[in-house]
């Protein structure tokens, strides 16, 4: 129970100082926007795309590249943002499990947060009929979680071994292509509004991998953070 | 580690190889069609991934047994297990692609098991990326080590999952019936087994030599 005590605190904490200065949030916010609204601009000019048959697919598509850009973004500061010797203190009161934890669920609640805002923004400048809003919607939720916990492990990795940009891409990006695969597979029949059942099987590969990750990094973290 | 010293294993691996060799390309096989004398590539291309899949557990297990222990041979030991993984990784990658070239008729058809194994491919050279990119030897040897820990069960999803999860064309994926299922006969076996065998066998001994290099190194940089 010392553990959930610990991880409820270090999450109110992540919250508060978020809530103070709002920097994470604002700043990703903007990063999606502004994305979307290049990509709306940049369409926009070759008129007649939007009722073009490839369109859905495009839709679909380009949704989680921005999502998967905007979240490489807001995971790698969840690090970097932390002063050396504020880790310290927190390794000092709490457990290693309890800070990747915190970490994870504190990137599962805002990445959850950003991808709904995000996906508004985006039906809004994009109009697309969804088949079955409800699974998309899940989906979106499904993505959000599995890029949290993938892209906290590799930050908390990446910021250990010299912090640059190229590394946490490098690091990243052949553990994210499976998940990513799945979700576009997964959010292409639910935009088709295929039958639900057909999508079980990517949702199972993406619990899988969600639970594989989550538990090397409370394996691996308090190895890690030792310096 | 007394084991990696031993003579007869390195023995039973060349004299195993040397018999595939026979057994693999003189004894009959089953005649199906597309197939033909191709299915012969069953005892060269399965083994490659066998040969690194051994060196890639024994890698893991000496990362775990670093992080124990913090002994510098562990972590020389895990990395040359990668090094020789990855050279068997692009061993079975290219007799795949040249089976592919005359079954499904191009080298690289954007097949998903292909696809799969390219990207872990990716994943291990990530981890040699990652290697060089920090100086201090300590902390090189635990970075790696947690980041060759975390690859390996992702590597496995990716390779041994997934594929078979979608519409591959590969045998054992999607549907389709493995060698196994219909025309792995018991000619065929007394060619695979060994060939599974003495190629891990090989894979072992490069990356125990590759190690023993390494570990000379080691001992005449250090300070004493």
């Amino acid at each position: 129970m010392e553990l959930f005590d610990q991880t409820l605190h270090l999450i109110k904490k992540e919250i508060l100082l978020e809530w103070r200065s709002k920097y994470a949030f604002n700043g990703v916010l903007l990063y999606v926007v502004s994305t979307v609204f290049v990509c709306y601009i940049s369409f926009s000019l070759s008129k007649g795309f939007a009722g073009s048959q490839g369109y859905p697919i495009v839709w679909n598509v380009l949704f989680w590249i921005i999502m998967l850009f905007a979240s490489v973004n807001a995971i790698a500061k969840s690090f970097i943002q932390e002063s050396k010797s504020r880790l310290l203190y927190y390794y000092t009161i709490a457990s290693p499990q309890a800070i990747i934890l915190s970490k994870t669920i504190y990137n599962i609640l805002l990445m959850s947060l950003l991808s709904i805002l995000a996906l508004v923004v985006y039906m809004v400048f994009f109009t697309n009929t969804i088949g079955d809003p409800l699974f998309y919607f899940l989906s979106v939720l499904v993505g959000s979680i599995s890029f949290s916990t993938v892209f906290t492990m590799i930050s908390a990795i990446a910021s250990k071994a010299g912090n640059n940009g190229t590394l946490m891409a490098i690091l990243s990006f052949p553990v994210i292509i499976p998940v990513i695969l799945q979700l576009i597979h997964l959010s292409k029949n639910a935009m088709y509004g295929l039958d639900r059942s057909l999508s079980y099987g990517n949702m199972g590969v993406l619990g899988a991998i969600n639970v594989i990750v989550i538990a090397t990094s409370l394996l691996l973290f308090p190895y890690l953070w030792r310096d | 580690m007394k084991l990696i010293y031993q003579t007869w294993w390195k023995v039973l691996a060349v004299l195993l190889i040397f018999s595939t060799l026979i057994t693999g390309l003189l004894f009959p096989v089953p005649k199906l069609a597309i197939l033909h004398e191709t299915i012969r590539n069953l005892y060269f291309h399965v083994p490659m991934w066998m040969g690194m899949l051994s060196v890639f557990v024994i890698s893991v297990f000496y990362s775990v047994k670093y992080l124990n222990t913090g002994k510098e041979e562990y972590d020389l030991a895990s990395v040359e297990c990668v090094n020789t993984g990855l050279l068997f990784y692009s061993l079975g990658l290219i007799t795949g692609m040249l089976w592919a070239k005359y079954t499904w008729g191009e080298f690289w058809s954007g097949d998903p098991k292909q696809n799969s194994a390219a990207i872990a491919f990716l994943l291990y050279c990530a981890y040699l990326v990652l290697r060089n990119s920090i100086d201090e030897e300590q902390k090189r040897a635990k970075i790696s080590a947690i980041y060759n820990i975390f690859a390996f069960p992702i590597m496995i999803v990716l390779i041994f999952v997934l594929p078979r999860m979608t519409d591959s064309l590969h045998p054992g994926s999607g549907g389709n019936p493995a060698f196994g299922k219909y025309d792995l006969d018991s000619r065929m076996k007394v060619a695979f087994y060994p060939a599974m065998l003495g190629w891990s066998l090989l894979a072992v001994w490069i990356a125990t030599i590759r190690y023993r290099i390494r570990l000379i190194e080691y001992k005449r940089n250090s300070i004493d």
